[in-house]
């Protein structure tokens, strides 16, 4: 395929798109799906069919449009998006197309929710229906593989993502290029490129909404990660919880590989690169790379000590590129817009945005990418819209039960990787859940806690007893039976855990005891105050 | 029972036992396939049972004991049949902090059945998920196949009548 005939499969398919007057689109992206979008989109199409206007009037499902606490989302054209869609809406939806919106359904396009957002890697997310290639080819989609084995060496590729300033969207922050460049360089005949899609932190879905919502620019990064590094090889390591991620993905894969964007000879060089998808059996560890590889191997998710790291050896002893699913689909925009142009966005040291997923105690709960540098307060009251029903706001979560608890002082802290870290949290995958007044943060920290006892592999015994160790004494704190030197040995525990731990799951698990501890003190001596008065009343101290 | 090491046969002739055969090709027909084909063993059966586990062993060449421990391993698979009609709740952290807890304890203590338990009649199992990924909706549950969330308990509750009572 030469560069002419990818910009007349994206002319045609763009010309596809504009011989209809108008497009309907329909969020079928997890949250809206179970808010019955399915049915909703099915009412729509008999409404336009029923019209008799299927040739000018095109409804097609679509990937995350964000606002999941409004859903089901339907999109019309571009500019006009309605909430609370019912089937009996339908009639109304298509007898108003090119008309005047309907004022009841319609989100005001000035809602923060929508104008403070800044989309990179959800760029077409919820424009594009995520099953058909040219839809992404018309947004521009594959340009940037194209002209990458075409125009540009490896070396250039990644010293472009070098540039960029890109660091791991999965937690650590790791800078990208760097990265890449030890793959690059490492000895080795076969290499691979693993996406690690293998979501567990519970309250995010990031990844899955991207790989619902725009499958292709996940296989177009890992190709150009492939490229770039000398990898024939990938896999995507993704959820069995997912199972719609899965279908889409296995559907992009086949289509890519038809259309010669994956397999031999990639767009016509000599470039090759086959992607496999593997998945996951629900293990959080799993999103330890080590862990991960293993279960790729067909084994148990257990870790093990680094070095070697997987950049030296890996997946079955090849060099091996780990990335998250968000990393990568950052990939195809870097290289297409410039890394100039991606390292104008955000901080001085994150660079880029983030996505995030708002849930909890939020009014407008959903999907957002902001420039890295926001402030959790922009996030929690502008796009997020503040705590529903006249409550206080507490505290916000970041980092899932690797992450700790922001307390309200904190608000205006910027988010990006070192200013989260300072606070005893991190930036996590993205999830980001707020709670108010009603929740008990010790009751919080407990059930953390109990999510790692349960997930801890049981390798290392510092997190296999450790975490149950922690869990007991924060059960006890809640059943007012703590003994007296209860937070001592707390923050003993908690530090033997993080400093003798084998892998990130144990090392990051007491985040949430120890930031709860550091900021709402005054909840766990209110609990262990009343504990130790019953206990000297019986008697038993 | 016996399996000749050379070309194992499947437990029955179960057309799914095809199914489970072709994953293993796919993947390479070693201990490289081995998760993907209890996948694809729970898919096509529901469960894991031990006779599966033997035959997945001799046919991928790997030890009884490593199947084993990859099936408990991971939370997905199981051991035994699912009831006929389930409840996932999600107890991911933001449907935690709706009210999932007090939504599952009150599903147990309603059906008599404790989370990752079936009902002794096999009516009914419930389960707990780590996280359904529909956070914006958070109290989540899936009823059979069918996700639904914003759930308060006796929307639930009566969801659940409504699968094991109806045949009842």
């Amino acid at each position: 395929m030469n560069h002419d005939e990818l910009l007349e499969m994206a002319e045609t398919a763009q010309a596809q798109n504009d011989a209809y007057d108008h497009t309907i689109r329909v969020c079928t992206a997890a949250g809206c799906l179970s808010s019955g979008s399915q049915a909703v989109k099915y009412a729509l199409e008999q409404e336009v069919q029923k019209r008799g206007n299927e040739h000018r009037c095109r409804v097609s499902g679509a990937g995350c449009m964000g606002l999941c606490a409004g859903g089901p989302l339907v999109k019309i054209d571009h500019d006009v998006v309605y909430r609370d869609v019912r089937v009996h809406h339908s009639a109304s939806i298509v007898g108003e197309l090119g008309g005047e919106p309907i004022r009841e359904l319609r989100i005001d396009p000035d809602e923060p929710f929508f104008e403070r957002q800044h989309p990179v890697v959800l760029q077409n997310c919820g424009t594009i229906d995520p099953e058909r290639l040219e839809d992404y080819l018309a947004a521009g989609g594959y340009r940037a593989l194209w002209s990458a084995v075409h125009e540009r060496s490896p070396a250039e590729i990644i010293d472009e993502v070098n540039r960029s300033g890109l660091r791991g969207r999965g937690g650590a922050g790791y800078p990208v290029g760097l990265k890449w460049t030890t793959v690059a360089k490492a000895r080795g005949a076969e290499k691979c490129v693993i996406c690690n899609a293998d979501e567990g932190d519970p309250g995010a879905f990031m990844d899955r909404s991207v790989l619902e919502g725009d499958p292709h620019r996940v296989l177009e990064g890992m190709a150009l990660a492939g490229y770039a590094v000398g990898a024939s090889q990938g896999y995507i390591y993704v959820r069995v919880e997912y199972p719609l991620a899965v279908e889409r993905l296995q559907k992009a894969i086949k289509i890519a590989r038809r259309a010669n964007f994956l397999g031999h000879r990639v767009c016509g060089t000599e470039f090759s690169f086959h992607i496999e998808l593997r998945l996951g059996a629900g293990a959080f560890v799993c999103g330890e790379e080590t862990a991960l590889m293993a279960s790729v191997e067909g084994r148990r998710g257990s870790p093990r000590p680094r070095p070697p790291y997987p950049a030296q050896s890996g997946l079955w002893g090849k060099p091996t590129l780990v990335n998250n699913v968000e990393t990568l689909a950052n990939v195809p925009w870097i290289v297409e817009n410039g890394s100039e142009a991606f390292a104008e966005i955000g901080t001085n040291k994150s660079k880029g945005t983030k996505v995030f997923a708002l849930a909890g105690r939020v009014r407008n709960t959903g999907l957002i990418e902001v420039p890295m540098g926001t402030t959790l307060r922009e996030i929690i009251f502008d796009i997020g819209g503040g705590i529903p029903d006249g409550k206080e706001f507490k505290a916000v979560q970041t980092g899932g039960p690797s992450g700790g608890c922001i307390p309200a002082e904190h608000l205006d802290t910027p988010v990006d990787y070192e200013s989260l870290r300072a606070l005893g949290s991190i930036m996590g995958s993205g999830g980001m859940i707020v709670m108010d007044e009603t929740s008990s943060m010790v009751e919080v920290a407990r059930y953390f806690m109990d999510f790692c006892k349960s997930e801890s592999c049981g390798k290392c015994v510092p997190c296999r007893v450790g975490t149950v160790q922690i869990h007991d004494l924060l059960q006890a704190i809640l059943d007012g039976k703590a003994p007296s030197d209860t937070r001592e040995r707390l923050e003993r525990y908690a530090t033997l855990l993080r400093d003798a731990s084998l892998c990130g799951l144990g090392q990051s698990a007491p985040n949430p005891v120890m930031s709860t501890l550091k900021f709402f003190a005054e909840e766990y001596d209110a609990l262990l105050g009343s504990a130790h008065g019953a206990v000297a009343e019986g008697g038993d101290a | 029972m016996h399996y000749d090491l050379h070309k194992p046969q499947p437990p029955s002739d179960d057309k799914r036992w095809k199914l489970v055969g072709a994953t293993m090709r796919r993947c390479g027909g070693d201990g490289r396939a081995l998760i993907e084909t209890l996948h694809t063993v729970q898919d096509s059966f529901g469960y894991l049972d031990l006779e599966a586990l033997e035959y997945v062993a001799i046919a991928l060449r790997v030890p009884l004991s490593t199947v084993y421990g990859v099936a408990t391993f991971y939370h997905h698979f199981s051991l035994r049949p699912p009831g006929k009609h389930t409840c996932v709740v999600c107890t991911g952290t933001a449907c935690h902090i709706k009210g999932a807890g007090e939504l599952l304890t009150r599903i147990e203590a309603e059906f008599g059945v404790k989370a990752g338990e079936t009902r002794d009649d096999g009516e009914l199992s419930i389960l707990e998920a780590r996280c359904i990924g529909a956070c914006g909706l958070a109290p989540i549950a899936v009823f059979d196949d069918e996700v639904a969330g914003k759930l308060d308990t006796s929307e639930a509750l009566s969801r659940i009548h409504g699968m094991v009572d109806d045949e009842s």
